[in-house]
Formats: C-alpha cells, sequence, structure tokens
C-alpha cells in the first residue's frame, strides 16, 4: 500500500500518537516543545486533508479497511466529500489557531499545565478527525468522548474561574447527548446486528417502523441536536465560547459543533430518510421552526449581548441555526448551502474570535464599553475583525455572501414557506449588521477611555495568521472553488436516499 | 492599451491611489499630490473609452466565475460610460476643493479621509462598468461601505447616530430588498447579464413583474425613493467634500443609474411599457419630487436644504425612466449628468461659505454675495441649472424629459416637472435674492472675505462645466441615444 492509501488513517493517528509526545515534552524543561509538536501536528494534518480533498472520489468516497479486515466485520473508515470537507475545517482551525495563538496561550496557559494542555488539543483534533473519517456508528461514540473530554480540559485550562461553571454544565449536556446517541445505536444494534454504516442503510429497511428503531431516531437526532447546540438545547455553548481561553474559543467555534452536525445529517440522511416511511417530514417539520428560531432569538439576544465574545458566541447559535436550516429544506441545493455554510462560517467566526484573541491582550476586557478606541489602538487587528464581520453579515465578495446565495435561491424553491424563509434570513442579515456594527462603532468612533495610547497592535504571527484568514474570507467568496465543489458533491451523496 | 486594460485600469487606478495615500500618511503635500494625480489618471483612463463608445465599441473583461453562470464581469455601455465619465471628472475638481476644505476648516484624520474617498471611487466605477448584476450588487455594497466612515468623519454622538441611519437604511434596502430581486430574477432567468432590450421579457408577467420592480426600485436605497430617502439628509452631517461628490454625484447617481439601467437593461422599456400597472413607479417619483420639494422649502439649514433638493431630483431621473419610453431614459441619462454638475456647484458653494464664515443657515445669508462674489455667482449657476433655464446644464435634460413625457402622453408628468420647476424657484430664489440684494443684518460678522483658492478654483470650473454642458452636450446625448441602437 502506498502512502496515499493510508491518508484516511493517518488523518485520525497524527493527531492522536503525537498526543503523547506533547505530554512527554514536560521532560525536556524547554518551554515551547509542546507547543512545538502540537503545531506541527496540526499542519501535517492539514497537508493530509488538502491531499484527501483533492483526491476523494465524489460518488464512493474512499474507504480505508483498518487492519486489512473487511467491513462490516472490521472496522471500516470511509472519507467522503463531506468528511474531507470537515477534515479540512478541522485541521486548518487547529493549525491556524495553534500557529496565531502561542502568545496569547503563553499568556493564559500555565507553564506547568501547558504539556497536557497540549495533548488534549491533539486529542480533540484526533477526535473530531475520528469521527468524521469513520464508518461506523460506534466507533464515531469512541471518537465523541475522546474528542468531548480533551475539549473540556482545553475550556478549562485557562486562568478565568468562570469557565470552571461553563465548562460543567457542557459536560453534563454533552454527556447527556452522547449517551442519548449510545443508547439509538444500541437500539439500531438491537435490530439490524450491524454498526457499520453501509451495512446499516441496507438492514434498515426490514426492520424499518418498528418502534426500537423510530425510539432510535429520536435519541440519535436529540443526541446529536445537543452536542451541535441546535437551539433550544444551545444553553452550554454561550458561556463555554466566552470563558475558555481565547484560542480554544476561535478553534472548537471553528469546528467542534459542526461535527456533530455531520453525523446528524449522515444519520437523518443516509440511514434514516431512505428508509423510515415520512422520516424526512417529520425531520424537516421539527428542525426548521428550531432552524428559525434559532436564526431570530440568537441573534437578538446578540444584539443585546455586552461582552464581545458571548456576542459572538450566541451569533453562533444563530449561524448553526442556518446549518441546520438549509438541511431542513431537504433539498439539494439546501444542504449544499448548509454545508458550504460549514466551511463559510468557520472561516468568519474563527477569524472574529481570533482578531477578539487579539484584542484581549491589550484591552482591559472583553466588554463592548472596554474595546473603546481600540481601533485606533490596534489598526491592523480591528480591521481583520471587520473584514471577518463582513462575511459573517454575508456581504457580497466575502465567503458568507456564497451560502447566504444558496440559502436564499434554496428556500425560493419551497414557494410560500420560501418566501418567508427568505424573509427569516433577510431580516437575521440585517441584525447581524446591527450586532456587528456595535463592536465597530465602539472600536471606531468612541475615544479611548485612558489618555492616548500609543499604537500596540497584536505581535507578528497573530497579526499575519488573522490577515490570512481575513482575505480568505474574500478569496472564497469570489471563489469558492474546493469548499464549493465538496458540498456539492456532499449534498448530492446525501441526497441518494431522497428523490 | 485594449478596451478590457482600459477597464481594469480605471478600477485599479483608484485601488492604487488609496495605497499611496496611505503610505505618504505622514506628508500631506505629497499625499494631496497623490490624491491629484490619481483623480487624474482615472479620468484619463475614463474618458480615453468614450470616443470608441460613440463608435459602437463595447469594451468587456471577465475577471472570473464565482459561482456557475455568475461572474465577476464588466462591460461598458453608454450609460454607465456616461456616469464614470461624469464621476471621474468631477473627482479631479472635488480633490482640489477638498484640498481647499480639509485644510481650511483644520479636520482630524484627513488620510483616512482621502484613502476612503479613492476607494469610494473605484466602486463607483465598478458599478458603472458592471457586466451583470452581481458584479453591480458587490460595487454597490462596497461603495456604502467605503462611505459610512466618511459620513461619521467627525465622530461626535450625533454624527455617529446620522451615520447609523445612513448605514442602516442602505443596507437594509440592498439586502432585504435588492438581493432578493437579484435571486429572483436569476431564478425566473437564469442569467444576471445586462442585456439590450431586457432579460424579463416572456419569463415573468403580471403582479410577479410588478413586484419584481418594486423591490429593485425601493432596494436601490441611493436612488432615494420615498419612503427610502431618508439616509440622504442623514448623510449631511458628512464634511461638504463628501456631501459634494459623494451625495450629489457618486453615491445617489449611482442609485439612479441603476433604477435606469435595470428599467432598459433588466426589463426592458417594451416589456414594462407593455406590463398594465407599471407606471406606478411614475406617480411613486412624481409625489417623491413634489414632496421633498415642499421640505426643502421649509429647511432652515442650507446642506439639508440642498440635501431634499438631490431627493427631488433624484426622483426626476427616476420619473423619466419610468416613463418607458426611448426618448425619456435618454433625458434619465442626461440629467443624472446635468444633476451631478449643478448639485455639485451648490455644494462647493455651501461648503465655500461655511469655511470662510462658519455659517451654516439660510437665513445668515443675507448681502452675503458682495463679500463671496465668487461662490455666490456659482451658486446661482448651480440653482438655475436646478429650476432648468438655460444656460445651464439642467435645461437640457429637463427638456429631453419633458418631450419624452409628452411623446408617452403622460400629462402627469409634465405637471410634476412643471410643478417642481415653481417649487425650486421658490427655494433657490429667495437665497440668490438674500445673498445679492439685501444688506448684511447687524451685527456684521468680522470680515471675511472668499474662501481659500482651492476652493473658488473648485467651484468655479463646476459652475463653467455646468453652463458648458449646456453648449456642448451633443456627445453626451449620442452616447445617451447609443442605448438603444443595436451596434456590432
Amino acid at each position: 500500500m502506498t502512502l496515499a492509501q493510508q491518508l484516511p488513517a493517518l488523518a485520525v493517528a497524527v493527531p492522536l500518537i503525537t498526543a503523547p509526545l506533547a505530554a512527554a515534552a514536560m521532560v525536556f524543561h524547554r518551554r515551547h516543545v509542546a507547543w512545538l509538536v502540537a503545531a506541527t501536528a496540526s499542519i501535517a494534518s492539514l497537508a493530509i486533508a488538502i491531499a484527501l480533498a483533492a483526491g476523494v472520489d465524489p460518488v464512493h468516497g474512499v474507504s480505508y479497511e483498518v487492519g486489512s479486515w473487511p467491513a462490516p466485520y472490521g472496522i471500516e473508515l470511509r472519507v467522503t466529500s463531506f468528511s474531507a470537507l470537515l477534515l479540512m475545517i478541522i485541521s486548518g482551525a487547529s493549525a491556524l489557531a495553534l500557529l496565531a495563538g502561542k502568545a496569547s496561550l503563553d499568556a493564559e496557559v500555565t507553564m506547568q499545565r501547558r504539556p497536557y494542555f497540549y495533548a488534549a488539543w491533539l486529542l480533540a483534533v484526533g477526535g473530531m478527525s475520528g469521527i468524521v473519517v469513520s464508518g461506523d456508528a460506534f466507533n464515531i461514540f469512541v471518537f465523541m468522548e475522546v474528542s468531548s473530554l480533551a475539549t473540556y480540559i482545553l475550556i478549562a485550562g485557562g486562568r478565568d474561574p468562570r469557565a470552571l461553571t461553563a465548562v460543567f454544565k457542557y459536560l453534563i449536556m454533552g454527556t447527556l447527548g452522547a449517551t442519548f446517541y449510545l443508547i439509538g445505536v444500541g437500539l439500531i444494534y438491537m435490530m439490524t446486528g450491524t454498526l457499520n454504516f453501509a451495512d446499516m442503510e441496507a438492514r434498515i429497511v426490514d426492520v424499518a417502523n418498528l418502534k426500537p428503531i423510530l425510539a432510535a431516531v429520536g435519541f440519535i437526532t436529540i443526541g446529536l441536536a445537543l452536542k451541535a447546540g441546535v437551539f433550544p438545547l444551545h444553553v452550554w455553548l454561550p458561556n463555554a465560547y466566552a470563558w475558555s481561553p481565547h484560542v480554544v474559543t476561535t478553534f472548537i467555534a471553528a469546528c467542534s459543533t459542526k461535527v456533530s452536525l455531520y453525523v446528524l445529517l449522515r444519520f437523518d440522511f443516509l440511514v434514516f430518510h431512505g428508509s423510515l416511511a415520512g422520516h424526512d417530514l417529520q425531520f424537516s417539520g421539527f428542525l426548521m421552526p428550531l432552524a428559525v428560531l434559532a436564526i431570530l432569538v440568537a441573534s437578538g439576544v446578540a444584539i443585546a449581548e455586552g461582552h464581545v465574545k458571548r456576542l459572538l458566541a450566541y451569533s453562533s447559535v444563530a449561524q448553526i441555526g442556518y446549518i441546520v436550516l438549509g438541511a431542513s429544506l431537504l433539498t439539494a441545493n439546501g444542504l449544499t448551502a448548509a454545508i458550504v455554510h460549514f466551511f463559510n462560517h468557520a472561516l468568519a467566526k474563527g477569524g472574529m474570535f481570533l482578531a477578539v484573541a487579539c484584542i484581549a491582550l491589550r484591552a482591559r476586557s472583553l466588554r463592548l464599553d472596554d474595546l473603546a478606541g481600540i481601533g485606533r489602538l490596534m489598526p491592523w487587528t480591528t480591521a481583520a475583525l471587520v473584514v471577518a464581520a463582513l462575511s459573517l453579515i454575508g456581504i457580497p465578495g466575502t465567503a458568507g455572501f456564497i451560502s447566504k446565495w444558496y440559502l436564499v435561491v434554496a428556500a425560493l424553491d419551497e414557494g410560500a414557506t420560501g418566501i418567508a424563509l427568505v424573509a427569516v434570513v433577510l431580516l437575521s442579515s440585517l441584525m447581524a449588521v446591527a450586532y456587528v456594527w456595535r463592536i465597530v462603532e465602539a472600536a471606531y468612533f468612541r475615544p479611548p477611555a485612558g489618555p492616548d495610547l500609543a499604537v500596540r497592535d497584536a505581535p507578528a504571527p497573530m497579526l499575519a495568521v488573522l490577515w490570512a484568514v481575513a482575505l480568505a474570507n474574500i478569496w472564497f467568496g469570489l471563489r469558492p472553488g474546493l469548499p464549493l465543489e465538496l458540498s456539492r458533491a456532499a449534498a448530492a451523496a446525501l441526497m441518494r436516499q431522497i428523490q | 492599451m485594449t478596451g478590457a486594460g482600459t477597464i481594469l485600469a480605471a478600477l485599479a487606478i483608484p485601488l492604487a491611489g488609496a495605497a499611496g495615500i496611505a503610505a505618504a500618511s505622514a506628508r500631506p503635500n505629497l499625499r494631496e499630490a497623490v490624491s491629484l494625480v490619481t483623480s487624474v489618471a482615472l479620468a484619463a483612463a475614463v474618458w480615453s473609452l468614450l470616443p470608441g463608445m460613440l463608435d459602437g465599441a463595447r469594451p468587456a473583461v471577465e475577471l472570473f466565475e464565482v459561482m456557475p453562470g455568475l461572474a465577476i464581469r464588466f462591460e461598458v455601455e453608454p450609460l454607465g460610460a456616461l456616469f464614470a465619465a461624469l464621476a471621474s471628472l468631477l473627482w479631479i475638481v472635488n480633490t482640489v476643493y477638498s484640498i481647499g476644505y480639509m485644510r481650511g476648516n483644520g479636520e482630524r484624520n484627513q488620510t483616512r479621509f482621502y484613502v476612503l474617498f479613492a476607494v469610494a471611487l473605484a466602486a463607483t466605477i465598478g458599478v458603472a462598468f458592471a457586466g451583470n448584476l452581481l458584479t453591480l450588487f458587490v460595487c454597490y455594497e462596497v461603495l456604502t461601505l467605503s462611505t459610512y466612515p466618511l459620513v461619521a468623519h467627525q465622530g461626535d454622538p450625533r454624527t455617529v447616530a446620522s451615520a447609523r441611519v445612513y448605514l442602516g437604511l442602505l443596507l437594509a434596502t440592498s439586502i432585504g430588498l435588492l438581493l432578493p430581486a437579484l435571486v429572483w430574477t436569476y431564478r425566473a432567468t437564469g442569467t444576471l447579464d445586462f442585456e439590450p432590450g431586457g432579460i424579463l421579457a416572456g419569463r415573468i408577467d403580471g403582479e410577479a413583474a410588478l413586484l419584481l420592480l418594486a423591490l429593485y426600485m425601493f432596494g436601490t436605497g441611493k436612488a432615494a425613493l420615498m419612503p427610502v430617502h431618508r439616509w440622504l439628509p442623514a448623510a449631511m452631517v458628512a464634511p461638504t467634500p463628501v456631501s459634494a461628490l459623494l451625495h450629489a454625484v457618486a453615491v445617489v447617481k449611482a442609485g439612479v443609474f441603476i433604477v435606469t439601467k435595470v428599467v432598459v437593461y433588466v426589463f426592458g422599456t417594451g416589456f414594462l411599457a407593455a406590463q398594465a400597472g407599471s407606471d406606478w413607479l411614475l406617480y411613486v417619483a412624481g409625489f417623491t419630487t413634489i414632496a421633498a420639494s415642499v421640505v426643502a422649502l421649509r429647511q432652515a439649514n442650507l446642506k439639508r436644504l440642498l440635501a431634499y433638493s438631490t431627493v427631488a431630483q433624484l426622483s426626476y431621473v427616476t420619473l423619466a425612466a419610468a416613463l418607458y419610453r426611448p426618448a425619456a431614459e435618454v433625458g434619465a441619462a442626461l440629467h443624472i449628468a446635468a444633476h451631478g454638475l449643478g448639485k455639485i456647484t451648490l455644494f462647493f458653494a455651501a461648503g465655500s461659505i461655511y469655511t470662510a464664515s462658519r455659517k451654516t443657515e439660510v437665513g445668515q445669508l443675507d448681502g452675503i454675495g458682495r463679500r463671496m462674489p465668487w461662490t455666490m455667482a456659482a451658486f446661482t449657476v448651480g440653482a438655475l441649472a436646478m429650476i432648468g433655464l438655460p444656460p445651464t446644464a439642467g435645461f437640457v435634460s429637463k427638456w429631453q424629459i419633458l418631450s419624452g413625457s409628452l411623446e408617452a402622453g403622460q400629462y402627469f408628468a409634465v405637471a410634476v416637472i412643471v410643478v417642481s420647476t415653481a417649487l425650486n424657484a421658490a427655494y433657490f430664489g429667495p437665497i440668490v435674492h438674500r445673498a445679492f440684494f439685501r444688506a448684511e443684518s447687524p451685527p456684521v460678522a468680522a470680515g471675511h472675505g472668499e474662501a481659500p483658492a482651492a476652493i473658488v478654483i473648485a467651484l468655479t470650473a463646476s459652475a463653467l462645466l455646468t453652463l458648458a454642458f449646456f453648449f456642448f452636450h451633443g456627445p453626451a446625448l449620442e452616447l445617451a441615444w447609443q442605448m438603444f441602437r443595436t451596434t456590432g
């Protein structure tokens, strides 16, 4: 077997194997070793993800048999267009956050904790990568636990004591979600005798409308919705984002909820929709109203929020709503909009949280009132924040516009409901303008509170990565290329059960 | 240079200029020189396209495809060429004026001002040259976003509040109405390209066509059709050069330019003329003209008066476009130019008065014509253009619109033009009268004369252009008629 054929396994193995190395770095008594290991491993993962994304077969994906045991008996990894896109998001977010965030992490994570912290970081990357390449429902659960436990450590890894209560809430709700998922998978196993997705897809037809399967659908959908922060199961999210170390927020806001959404879409579209009578309508009927509520309520809360990170966290809840809304349309266009928004939202929100991490190095606090005049103090950082924010709003010429365009086009296919949905999307775009503009006005049009301070922008590595992300928002707005192609292929693959 | 190269140059020059201005931040003289050179270079590039345009050339360049069938694409057609020629020419004059004004008033953040001004001009050229609705929309939004900091320039709470109205209304209409109109058009026709004769005929019908027209017309907030005109008076908190070039020429004209362009190249005049009920636009535009003129009549602040006058005059263009007749569309195109020349002169004069005397209210202008003869002479020329009297630019376009409405048999439009001419005379007449024929009211202000030389040069130049357009409008008229000629 050539190296290229081993890529699916390497995507998971590289971060998992390097994690203990990062922890072992404590013996070196050097300050940077753990970070170096984590950053290098992340970059390697990113390279693997890009190689996979470029080479993936849009129809069948790439299957990998662990230990050469054939599926359904052995463990199967399956890389589809959808998982390749997710892999890029996960490893890209990790690599960029680590490259940029050293100064910020050094300030927030104490020396003794650092090796464990970076080990946990790599475990989170490995766990999430495992979820998206796994072809087996139980392995997904295992990887979900690995990534969740690691993420709890990351969130609580900083100095802010508020993170401890936030992470406890997340832990309780995340565990509930994972347990629900496991119960659902158990019920399916009981009825079909398999855990392999492809196998399950074929066998579930025989037992489709029996009660245990219906119960399994409920458990799996709700469990994953909990982990994905789908409104109204999002309550763990704002504080977990707000009080974790800033660079951690950048990383998890870009990818962690999306991984659960990935599993949700995969289960509902590939396993349930084809076999359960009326499941598609139920899926759409439950999730569409929730998505609309998420979009409107969370945007409204964001407008009233006084802390930048909580504001952006609520914005994330609204953006998850966009993804769910696109999926609930049950059309190829709707799914394309949802899936390309995985990528575009990661770019926009990751960029904004990274800018916030830069600002946190200089500002007294991240309350809007304390950001007065920060545009003058940190011109480059603030300008990049604005570019990413424009993408979040969906201004044409930015990545966010591409998702909005597809979402609106898809919604218009739905007749009268569609026009109402378009109205919701447009209204929420304006709400996004409102909450983003509160940041802009504080940063640019209010005089700094203290005496005139000299310009002290963020350190060069942070700025370089931040601007790379900001410009990527424009690049992918004008040339959506690879992410859009992967999203279309992923949407087509998910739609194959509903025609 | 090829046509495509010239288009790219016209887009790149202001952006390169913006970078140069930012780099020269520490040396004001160099910075202003860069501004001036950039504006001259832009005008040279844009005007070099015009002879070819008159011969029927339609240079185009496609940058890249964003989504299948949707590209970022530029194509110069007669209307856009006219608009770009106007904006680029007046940018030179305005740059001279800005230098006098910004220095004369000791404004802060001058580098930011010049940089964003250049970016706004790039966006304006992008709007003018856009080859499809998507490109147009992108440039339209860039124009909104780049002018917001210019409006909020002063930075005090009142200014920021006004700037918020500006941004909020323009973004809300464009995202809330114009974008759905685009998506709808795309779904109905599968294209967003501009075609002579329109793309919608036969694809959409009846009430749907009327609704789509409404989405376009109100979605183009910059055209200031009532009730989405409120951003324009709000924008008057900006420094006067911004009001002059952007809120008399570039931004507002981008709005009515889109209105005309959508009528001619997206719907097609023949298609709209045949639609029952499509004359609602005529009535809304007519109402806006009269109502805004009445409001202008009651304004005490000179810049606010000019702003409402602009709202009224913009609706002239929309009114002309809404006649759905080639002759009237030509009138609309000419009025974009004619009003631009006249109104920039008026704003220059208002800024000149403020710089020399700190006066902002109409009531304070008694006898000022004797202290500032150049300024007030230019103001008079601008006022004549607004009223539409010869020998000014306003006469040419008004004539064309009037003949278009007679041809269409739309006596409502004729009545609107007559009434609004009277109203224009009623609010500009007294100002001219005060300035030249009333004595200064005591206490006589400390002696002041004319504004700085740069200001006087600029406003004299724009007044002369207003006069020149009356005598030499032949090529512009020819170009405007080419909207309806299919040339190879």
